[in-house]
């Protein structure tokens, strides 16, 4: 996570993005800090493997870290010309405070509901729905599944996938995107309410994942 | 009375999209058999609303689009291939047996590799010769058992509906119970929750 040697002509740190990335799969804890310090990386694409990893580990140890590139605000939120990205990975880093259930961020999140960019709004209402538990953020992104074209309805799709919200369960298989995007939608569901296995919701979503095969 | 050729040829020169959804409504609706090659085609047109009219159309044609739809099988375009043995598995005639267990085994699209699955699970085993049928199914049997195991966890819960299909035959569901019990344990919740649809309804 400190190496010098590996980097690219732009100076970004592609041994430190992957090594960024794998320490969120292996899934231990002690790997939390190290990818704290990460998300002051130079590198923007290190920033993003590290809040993407802490979004898998769920140590709210990282709340503060994760705040702190919220602080532009949305005003600060812009693109970085030259670059296909903004100027930090609001996206991950949202997502990951959302996982963690940091509710000391909604007030830096909510903002990022009026952001420009769709997918930057997805992963906000995303983040909301999961910080508040509030029906309203989970609805819009059922409605940003009516809209849009099909690479934002991927994007939707995943959002629902990852907060479980059932009520979402018939408008992903309505909605206008591969099947396999829509069952691993599905698929979301069921592993956000799997203390019971066999539930009448989750029939009704098992139910629904056999009709896309 | 139109002609078939007609309403093919309007399939054919459609050269707008809701012109083609027209004539592929007018085709599918006209049931003569004269006109499955040219459904068939219509699955590979990228067209997923297109697809899904003909789709309806060939199944309620049945038996009639059963060798076609394996004759003219899509190697190349693998949408148009799901959308072929989705047909098959809905018409579920034991003559698409071989290539249901091709495509459920070997396939390189998940989304074919699902649909044969499936398929493989509501085979319509009563047309096939009694002496022959024993045989089907153990083949059928053993093709889902391994793809029960793969790496797709997708294709695994496809497997555990073809089988859950085939375990409704109380013949076979002793064959079937050692995989739904190995598949229990699946790393997936989503496949672990089928496991257990799948062996409340078949107990």
């Amino acid at each position: 996570m400190d190496d010098e040697d590996d980097r690219t002509e732009l100076g970004g740190y592609p041994l430190r993005r992957n090594a960024a990335r794998a320490l969120g799969k292996l899934g231990d804890r002690s790997a939390v800090s190290g990818l704290i310090r990460s998300l002051d990386c130079p590198d923007f694409y290190v920033r993003e493997a590290a809040a993407q990893s802490l979004e898998l580990l769920r140590d709210p140890a990282a709340t503060p870290a994760l705040m702190k590139l919220l602080e532009g605000g949305v005003s600060g939120a812009m693109p970085i010309p030259g670059r296909p990205h903004l100027a930090e990975p609001y996206e991950s880093v949202m997502e990951a405070l959302g996982a963690i259930g940091a509710s000391e961020a909604v007030s830096l999140v909510e903002p990022f509901l009026q952001h420009p960019i769709p997918r930057v709004q997805f992963a906000a209402l995303r983040s909301m729905y999961q910080l508040t538990g509030d029906e309203t953020y989970g609805q819009r992104l059922v409605q940003a599944l009516s809209e849009g074209d099909v690479k934002q309805k991927r994007i939707v799709l995943a959002d629902l996938g990852a907060i479980g919200y059932l009520p979402a369960a018939e408008a992903i298989a309505r909605s206008d995107a591969e099947n396999s995007f829509k069952l691993l939608a599905l698929k979301g569901l069921i592993e956000a309410h799997a203390a019971e296995l066999l539930s009448t919701d989750s029939i009704r979503v098992l139910n629904l994942m056999d009709n896309l095969l | 009375m139109t002609d078939t050729a007609d309403l093919i040829r309007a399939v054919e020169q459609a050269d707008t999209p809701p012109r083609l959804l027209v004539a592929v409504k007018t085709l599918a609706k006209a049931q003569d058999e004269a006109g499955i090659p040219t459904l068939i085609a219509v699955l590979g047109y990228n067209n997923p609303v297109a697809a899904e009219i003909a789709i309806d159309g060939l199944i309620q044609m049945g038996s009639a689009s059963v060798q076609p739809l394996i004759t003219l099988l899509d190697e190349y375009n693998y949408g148009a291939r799901a959308y072929s043995i989705r047909a098959l598995a809905a018409i579920a005639d034991p003559r698409a047996l071989d290539v249901l267990l091709a495509s459920a085994a070997t396939d390189f699209a998940p989304s074919v590799r699902r649909a044969a699955a499936k398929g493989l699970g509501s085979l319509h085993w009563d047309l096939l010769d009694s002496s022959l049928r024993s045989t089907a199914q153990a083949q059928a049997i053993e093709t889902l058992s391994s793809i029960a195991q793969d790496a797709d966890w997708s294709i695994r819960y496809a497997a555990i509906v073809g089988l859950q299909g085939l375990a409704n035959l109380p013949e076979l569901r002793e064959a079937i119970a050692p995989v739904f019990e190995q598949t229990a344990q699946d790393a997936d919740a989503a496949v672990r929750a089928r496991v257990a649809l799948a062996t409340q309804t078949s107990p």
